[in-house]
């Protein structure tokens, strides 16, 4: 995916005069398009996010469309007061693109995990959050982004995602989520890098004969409301699954929701990451197995909880 | 861009100076609102900005090729607000919401959007430099030729945004950009110098890249002179750090730190317009 974003953005730099490309000391070698597409444009801010972010405002409060690219925690938590106020508070239009979101670094420990941005980015007024599932979703939800006249946040993986939607893909707009499948006897609502998982669980429920309509739910703020109220009407069970901790993420998003709408949460189970760090080495599949979010946990709990 | 009208002399400047310390001593006390000592030691840095340095037009507070000024210590917003409104941004009789419910002017300033002058919404330090160095970029990216200043307190150097953002500033051979330090001795709960070991300041922003000098921060003239300096040809930016006295101008206030949070009574308020030789 940061492949995907690297090519994407450079083909934007001619396109768009406002485009500003802030990195935290990574990928430099992956922009070197990008430099030459856009020159004195590219700006490599060392490892000084909290300045990054502020410098990022100050940019966007001056006409240009500031993308801000470094691994998701330094890019979120590290820097969260200057998200804030001087993103959130000011609406200043930047993207926040975080790389290697979720447990895609799970080999790195949990210095490098993202299991909490999507929960302390949505909470902030005016803030778009959106969780790309494959390289084509990310290059349509970027161009998106950069029409959007305020703050996005964008959690991205890492490499290797392999592709879910068709290329070229139907529309894909912030806030609509992309049904990936129709199904009858169970929805699976993914968010993000988890969504490969997504698919190997409606594949395996499919062999057991339980028929699942799937949806890449890439909004994460604001809700596709149209999207989550036909999920609720149409199924008893409705699963959301996110490579992020079950606090706070689009799990716990959806269910605010149903709350206030007074329905029935019965119906709501959750995917995602259990509200601890780890502290044992593993490979992102194997974080992923760890904490039941691989395809064939969510298939067993689906067909468990389908069968009670 | 036009210049101010009657501003053209030293004792000009300094009456408004006056004035100003006088409006917002009133303003502490009919408002209850506290930061009189912080706002005090910098009016002569806002006045010889707003009414000499800066390329402004208050008729046209969003002009793409203003000079930029951000109270990068936003609990000098009293100060802030008084001086906006004293260069014309909009009429003073409406400083009479300051701090009423509904009101737009807070304790801190509010953001670009919710009051002409203002470049920043300020109030949590250490963000005005890093925002200030993004204007200062986007004005070389833009083929504009604007010169951006935040004004910072010494309390806020403690702030690691600000020196990440001097190291990038330097890197990238920034001229359009000025640091003034508020260099006023104190902060919220003790001498700056105690509790963060500031010394030597002017030199550690040389450490960081910078140009650097050092001014009496009350000295109009000098004031004037110094911040005409930007940019200074030497492809840096350049900080100047503004030697000031907490509560300048007024006798019992200056260098006593509980002037941070205290507010004046009216007796105060008259012996202190009678010290700035301000009539009532």
């Amino acid at each position: 995916m940061r492949n995907a974003f690297a090519d994407e953005i450079t083909r934007l730099a001619p396109e768009d005069p406002r485009l500003v490309l802030l990195s935290g000391d990574i990928g430099n070698k992956l922009f070197d398009k990008f430099k030459a597409a856009g020159p004195g444009r590219f700006f490599n801010c060392g490892v000084a996010e909290a300045n990054m972010m502020g410098v990022a405002a100050g940019m966007a409060l001056s006409g240009l469309r500031p993308v801000i690219y470094t691994i998701t925690p330094f890019t979120t938590t590290r820097c969260y007061e200057q998200i804030r106020v001087d993103v959130c508070y000011h609406g200043a239009p930047v993207i926040i693109v975080g790389t290697g979101s979720g447990l895609s670094y799970a080999e790195l420990g949990p210095t490098h995990h993202s299991c909490e941005d999507l929960a302390i980015l949505r909470v902030l007024p005016g803030m778009t959050v959106l969780a790309p599932c494959d390289s084509t979703e990310l290059r349509h939800l970027l161009r998106a982004a950069l029409k959007h006249d305020g703050p996005v946040y964008m959690r991205i993986g890492k490499k290797g995602e392999p592709p879910i939607l068709p290329d070229p893909a139907p529309s894909i707009e912030i806030g609509r989520a992309v049904r990936v499948r129709d199904g009858r006897d169970v929805c699976l609502i993914g968010c993000g890098t988890i969504m490969s998982e997504v698919i190997k669980a409606a594949d395996i429920l499919s062999a057991q004969g339980v028929s699942a309509r799937v949806e890449s739910f890439h909004t994460v703020k604001p809700l596709d409301l149209r999207c989550l109220d036909d999920a609720f009407r149409d199924f008893g069970l409705v699963a959301v699954c996110e490579e992020h901790g079950r606090l706070g993420g689009l799990g716990s998003a959806v269910a605010e929701w149903k709350c206030q709408q007074r329905g029935d949460l019965g119906r709501l189970i959750s995917f995602g990451v259990d509200d601890e760090f780890m502290h044992e080495v593993g490979s992102q599949e194997y974080a992923r197995r760890r904490f039941a979010i691989d395809g064939e946990s969510i298939a067993t709990r689906v067909a468990t909880t389908l069968r009670q | 861009m036009t210049l101010p009208s009657g501003t053209s002399s030293i004792a000009d400047l300094e009456r408004r100076a006056r004035e100003l310390r006088a409006q917002i001593i009133e303003n502490s006390h009919r408002t209850q609102t506290p930061h009189l000592g912080s706002c005090l030691s910098c009016v002569d840095v806002l006045v010889a900005a707003y009414f000499s340095a800066l390329r402004i037009d208050p008729t046209r507070p969003r002009d793409t090729g203003r000079d930029r000024f951000i109270l990068s210590k936003g609990h000098g917003a009293p100060a802030l607000f008084h001086v906006l409104a004293m260069r014309g941004f909009y009429p003073a009789s409406m400083l009479s919401d300051y701090g009423v419910d509904g009101g737009v002017f807070a304790e801190h300033p509010p953001t670009p959007d919710h009051l002409p002058g203002i470049e920043a919404a300020t109030g949590s330090l250490g963000h005005g430099l890093p925002l200030g160095l993004g204007m200062a970029l986007a004005g070389r990216i833009q083929g504009r030729p604007y010169n951006v200043f935040a004004l910072l307190s010494d309390g806020e150097c403690n702030e690691g945004s600000v020196w990440e953002s001097a190291m990038l500033a330097a890197a990238q051979r920034v001229d359009n950009l000025m640091v003034i330090v508020d260099f006023n001795k104190w902060q919220a709960t003790g001498r700056s110098e105690e509790v963060m070991a500031l010394a030597p300041l002017a030199d550690k922003w040389r450490a960081f890249g910078w140009n650097a000098c050092e001014v009496d921060g009350h000295d109009m003239a000098a004031l004037v002179e110094i911040l005409s300096r930007v940019p200074d040809g030497g492809g840096r930016p350049l900080a100047v750090v503004a030697h000031t006295v907490k509560g300048k101008g007024v006798s019992f206030m200056e260098d006593d730190n509980n002037w941070h949070y205290r507010i004046p009574s009216a007796d105060e308020v008259a012996r202190a317009k009678v010290e700035l030789g301000v009539g009532a």
